[in-house]
């Protein structure tokens, strides 16, 4: 509250705030009709509306008049306790970020110990802890699931974390990396080089690999395609290389979906997963560290025989 | 002091003092924000919208985006566990309306930028099922269509009369940088700046 770009505004504020307080106290108190004797008739207030409608003045109803009081008073109490008169901190000295802080606080208090115990442990062992799974899951379900899914088996384009199938492995270490700094898997368009036919060769040699319903001739031709083209990520047997995150293109799992069609348009027009860096935004807290441990385990867990 | 038939009988002094009197709150919470450093001062790193990202925000505010997603993350714990650093006053400078909205039906979205890929926010918006089986956004696929907006350099100009300090080559390279692109494209561009200069935890 301390930021103002002069001097002058704290005391605007304090002078407006308290004279509209004490002046519609004056004010009130000077227009308040005073309590009628027992039987004292009011004064007739000398104007007659609509031929024969007259007005009395009688006094305001004292209980209400006491309301009226009480919100002044109230608020002068809680520009006493709180902040509102410029720089004025107030006798309990609450700040909005004060109250934030102690609100984290309490939860780190809380969960800390939870935490540490975790991580003395090692991803398997994380892994197989009923407790952490539970966390673990509540953690995907906050930070992972908009992509993969809340029950984690992904959508096109988000890899199923289920199946043990892993693009760029799935052993702990290559999880929290994966986790830790994110990754950009980059195929470049190869439908220029290739030409339309080219494309639909190497496509159809791409169905062979796993044995999907494909033209042999047109998978024949493609074969030498794939070898110059492709062969350097997805190896020429086409099992992938997860170190660049190429997919294995020999198994039943396809991220960009194995049909002709969807295979030519990854051929055609290149495809670009990007997986975010999301231990950046496992929230503010100190456990940041604990919380990407579980989520690491979480998902190590997900694709292990139970 | 003045009498309670006096003002009652000049309309002009009541409606003076009732000016006055309802003013009041204004005048003291609302004047002096607009003389404070931390209202006025952008977040380190914060610049205005490029021109994409300025006509992927009015096609935010065209498809009424504010009406389900807010751009607040307030200072509690559930919120910055969830979202991030709760915003602070800086990071609205350049934001004019300013998009805070008062209703979650969806999720915040001051910290969605760089949280999901541009590929993610392709589908999402396609069809958010595809990727959110469980999500009840309405699908906005016409947004899948070029981008029009005639009104680019005007609009950067208006906002230099209120300090947006694009300069003239930002004003004249405008329509290069919209040629092309999709709204689609645009409404990304602009989620994908919402909140990468939040304060870091």
């Amino acid at each position: 509250m301390s930021d103002f770009t002069h001097g002058f505004w704290p005391i605007y504020i304090s002078v407006i705030t308290l004279v509209s307080i004490i002046g519609t106290w004056v004010f009130l108190k000077s227009q308040t009709t005073r309590k009628l004797a027992p039987g004292e008739k009011p004064e007739l207030i000398e104007h007659t509306w609509d031929g024969d409608l007259q007005d009395l003045n009688n006094p305001l109803p004292r209980w209400w008049l006491g309301l009226f009081y009480g919100t002044l008073v109230f608020a002068l109490v809680y520009l006493v306790l709180w902040p509102g008169l410029g720089n004025y901190a107030g006798v309990l000295k609450w700040t909005q970020l004060g109250e934030y802080e102690e609100e984290v606080q309490k939860a780190e208090a809380k969960f800390q110990p939870v935490y540490a115990g975790f991580m003395q442990q090692d991803v398997a062992t994380v892994a197989a802890d009923a407790d952490a799974r539970a966390i673990g899951k509540n953690l995907f379900l906050t930070y992972c699931s908009q992509c993969h899914g809340s029950d984690a088996a992904g959508a096109r384009g988000f890899p199923n974390l289920t199946d043990g199938d892993w693009l760029y492995g799935g052993d702990p270490d290559t999880i929290k990396a994966t986790l830790t700094d994110g990754r950009a898997g980059v195929m470049p368009a190869l439908g220029d080089a290739l030409g339309a036919d080219g494309t639909k060769a190497v496509a159809h040699y791409v169905l062979s690999l796993s044995g999907r319903q494909h033209d042999a001739a047109l998978a024949t031709a493609g074969k030498p395609k794939f070898e110059e083209n492709c062969a350097a990520c997805h190896m020429p047997d086409g099992t992938g290389m997860q170190a660049m995150g190429a997919p294995n293109l020999t198994d039943k799992v396809w991220l960009y979906g194995g049909s002709e069609a969807a295979i030519i348009e990854s051929i055609a027009k290149g495809r670009n997963g990007v997986m975010p860096a999301v231990a950046q935004t496992l929230g503010t807290t100190s456990n940041k560290e604990a919380k990407l441990h579980l989520l690491t385990a979480y998902v190590y867990g997900l694709s292990q025989k139970r | 002091m003045i009498s309670h038939e006096t003002i009652e009988k000049n309309l002009g002094l009541l409606i003076v003092l009732t000016i006055l009197i309802v003013s009041v709150g204004g005048l003291v919470q609302i004047v002096p924000l607009f003389f404070q450093t931390s209202t006025t001062t952008a977040v380190a790193g914060l610049k205005p919208y490029t021109a994409l990202q300025l006509s992927g925000r009015d096609i935010y505010i065209r498809e009424g985006c504010v009406g389900c997603h807010s751009q607040m993350v307030r200072p509690f714990r559930a919120e910055t566990e969830r979202y991030g650093h709760y915003s602070v006053a800086g990071e609205f400078v350049y934001d004019r309306p300013f998009l805070w909205g008062s209703k979650r039906t969806g999720p915040d979205l001051q910290r969605v930028g760089g949280r999901y890929s541009d590929a993610w926010h392709v589908a999402h918006l396609l069809n958010p099922r595809d990727v959110v089986p469980e999500s009840n956004m309405p699908a906005y696929p016409w947004l899948d269509r070029p981008l029009k907006d005639a009104a680019i350099q005007t609009k950067m100009r208006r906002l230099n009369l209120v300090g947006h300090g694009y300069s003239d080559a930002d004003i004249s390279g405008a329509p290069g940088e919209l040629e092309g692109k999709t709204e689609m494209d645009a409404v990304i561009a602009y989620l994908q700046v919402l909140g990468v200069h939040a304060p870091k935890n």
